[in-house]
């Protein structure tokens, strides 16, 4: 799965027509209104932030790479939530689980880490696939809540702690990875951020091509429309949801090899990315891959200039907040259509 | 788990000739559970009597989250808020204003069924169902740890250290280690949590929150207040959690951020639950029963493990791992948990 549009053989058909302006404008407006208030609330910490101004550039910069490896997290999430409607709760731990893999390829096998990363893709894949095919297909199609839930759950302790069994619980840290930095209007970027945010944008990329230019996609669309419906026309719903969690999964592997050389890794490194990755997922509208790029930017901006005046995890509350307020008032989140 | 854990009643049980008899049964078994747990103490070593204590304690919170999530069929996936919420009003009113723990248990507890009531209040004003209400939950869960984290008055990550008395105290909740007591108070804890929730489930109150999990639409157009019926059973739920956090804060002498309020914590409230049996009344204690000295028992193999283990030693993450894959195997072979699917082969 490194080329997701490959897995078409027939020709790809059109995007669908637009159901009317009035949901084209909405599909244009939200998003380019959240766009605009986080640009007036940048200005505004600018001007009356009482806050140097460098900080808050360094800040800016790094918030945004920061979302970017968040979105890379989320934009696998999206599917599986928007899709099967799971909640996985443990993407975080595949995270790690892919970060491992990298760390012992790279190790053991002596790979450079982004070789690695592409041959962690495919594995990762599987490992989904299977996943759902043999756990959750069922409690899925029964339409329980609960069940893939807590499975996921179940799977997410599974997953660190046979980790942790097989690597112990210290910190390590994968070679060979680009050294350096550069400079962004003032403020320092690395280049490993940096390729990490270019990843991100390539799978959002790659992902949305797959997902509206390939009858492949299309099936998942319709799957996610309506699993009933899209049986009744012959699609195999129970395929498109081990492949959909296959996806997922492979996204995870990507964001995991990219992220592995700028963190120190430990069994429960990704933890804290599944609850992050749910808030962007909600936030971006669930199913939308653009969302979630676009979600993960902004908590990412909100974690690091939130830290300006809440210091140390002061600005996850920040991020939380946004949560629940977008839980409450807006559920389907900055792309998602209204119910 | 839409399955009626009693033998409905069908109609109002007022006349004494159509009492239901299962709950006398209940309280029957409960009272003879009770009594034999309570020899325990004579019988266990210091050692197994710390983990029949943490037994008990997963017992509590499990039965707690079992009333919201089970019965009332609310999925909680933030219980840690409620059991932070009492384990940190008793450090913090003991520790900074030498309140009696008994006292503060009870404060705990009005304070977690507020703050549950309010959290349930906001997500169901918001129509959160599913996956929405037990993403809700957790954040709000989250919000509490990393508030505690930040507020000085609660000693942010440093929490608290209970001061250790010399002699025996019944006021400050406070004996010798090893002590009998030690055992038996969250021994009557869980007893009166099973005791309520006998009641709860036969309570006019409690098979209105069974109707409403069960189909919200219908019984709202039978006049059943759906909103409220909901948080009377969030708050009993919240409560109790919130006891058994008081008490683990006594018991253990500290409380910090993640030993409260850490998303682990609510794990623990879940898997009991749901390995015994969600939405039964002795599932959660069936569930703990099995979970508590499990990790325990592990843990012991891994110190000295038979031959063909003893690749296994001194493994760390093998107790985990175990109840994560019973758990996983729980959930998609026995979804209604152990108690709850041996109960059905026996009744058929």
């Amino acid at each position: 799965m490194t080329d997701p549009t490959s897995t078409a053989t027939a020709p790809a058909p059109e995007a669908p027509p637009d159901r009317g302006t009035q949901r084209r404008t909405s599909e244009v407006a939200v998003p380019l209104g959240v766009m605009a208030a986080v640009v007036v609330a940048l200005v505004l910490v600018y001007a009356v932030g009482q806050r140097a101004t460098d900080l808050v550039t360094q800040s800016i910069v790094t918030g945004l790479l920061l979302g970017g490896v968040y979105a890379l997290v989320s934009v696998g999430l999206t599917l599986i939530f928007g899709v099967l409607g799971i909640v996985n709760f443990a993407q975080g731990a595949m995270l790690t689980m892919a970060m491992f893999l990298v760390y012992e390829m790279t190790t053991s096998g002596g790979l450079p880490v982004y070789v690695a990363t592409l041959l962690a893709v495919p594995i990762m894949f599987l490992f989904g696939v299977v996943v759902q095919a043999a756990l959750l297909n069922k409690l899925t199609l029964a339409g329980s809540h609960e069940g893939p839930l807590l499975v996921t759950l179940g799977l997410s302790l599974l997953i660190i702690n046979v980790l942790l069994m097989i690597f112990g619980g210290r910190p390590l840290r994968v070679p060979g990875s680009v050294d350096g930095s550069v400079e962004v209007f003032g403020a320092v970027a690395s280049y490993e951020r940096l390729i990490a945010f270019g990843g991100a944008l390539l799978v959002a990329v790659a992902l949305l091509l797959l997902l509206r230019r390939t009858s492949f996609g299309m099936s998942i669309r319709a799957v996610s429309a309506n699993a009933e419906g899209a049986s009744l026309v012959g699609v195999d719903v129970r395929r498109i949801y081990a492949l959909t969690f296959g996806i997922g999964a492979a996204c995870v592997a990507v964001a995991g090899g990219l992220m592995a050389p700028f963190l120190s890794l430990t069994p429960t490194v990704g933890e804290q990315f599944t609850i992050l990755a749910f808030v962007i997922v909600v936030l971006g509208g669930l199913g939308s891959v653009t969302g979630a790029l676009l979600g993960g930017l902004v908590i990412g901006l909100v974690q690091t200039v939130g830290a300006l005046y809440f210091p140390g995890t002061g600005s996850l509350i920040l991020v939380f907040a946004v949560f629940v307020l977008v839980l409450f008032f807006r559920p389907q989140g900055i792309l998602g259509a209204p119910q | 788990m839409t399955t009626l854990t009693e033998r409905p009643t069908t109609i109002a049980a007022d006349d004494p000739r159509l009492k239901d008899s299962s709950a006398t049964r209940s309280y029957a078994v409960l009272g003879v559970l009770v009594a034999v747990l309570a020899v325990l103490p004579f019988l266990l070593d210091d050692q197994t009597e710390t983990v029949a204590v943490r037994t008990l304690i997963f017992a509590i919170m499990a039965v707690g989250w079992n009333l919201m999530s089970g019965y009332g069929g609310m999925f909680s996936f933030g219980h840690a808020a409620f059991f932070g919420i009492g384990a940190y009003t008793d450090a913090y009113l003991l520790v900074q204003h030498g309140v009696s723990p008994w006292i503060a248990m009870v404060v705990g507890a009005l304070i977690s069924a507020a703050a549950g009531t309010l959290i349930a209040f906001l997500c169901l004003r918001y129509k959160l169902a599913g996956p929405y209400f037990a993403l809700a939950t957790f954040a709000f869960a989250q919000v509490f740890l990393l508030a505690v984290q930040n507020i000085d008055a609660l000693n942010r990550t440093e929490g608290f250290n209970v001061p250790i008395l010399s002699e025996d105290s019944w006021t400050m909740m406070q004996w010798k280690a090893g002590s009998p007591l030690y055992f038996w108070i969250p021994l009557g804890i869980l007893a009166l949590g099973l005791l309520g929730t006998i009641w709860f489930v036969h309570s006019r109150t409690g098979q209105y929150a069974q109707a409403v999990r069960d189909d919200e639409t219908a019984a709202a157009s039978l006049g059943i207040n759906v909103m409220r019926v909901r948080l009377v059973t969030v708050a009993a739920s919240c409560a109790l959690t919130s006891v058994a956090g008081s008490f683990y804060t006594q018991y253990y002498f500290f409380v910090g951020p993640e030993q409260g309020f850490g998303s682990a914590v609510s794990v623990n409230a879940i898997v009991p639950a749901v390995i015994g049996g969600i939405g039964t009344i002795w599932g959660p204690l069936v569930g703990a029963l099995i979970v508590g000295p499990l990790s325990e028992w592990i843990a012991d193999v891994l110190r000295e493990p038979p031959g063909f283990l003893s690749f296994l030693e001194g493994l760390s993450g093998l107790d985990v791992a175990v109840y994560a894959a019973l758990l996983i195997l729980i959930v998609l072979f026995m979804p209604k948990g152990i108690y709850g699917t041996l109960r059905d082969r026996f009744r058929s």
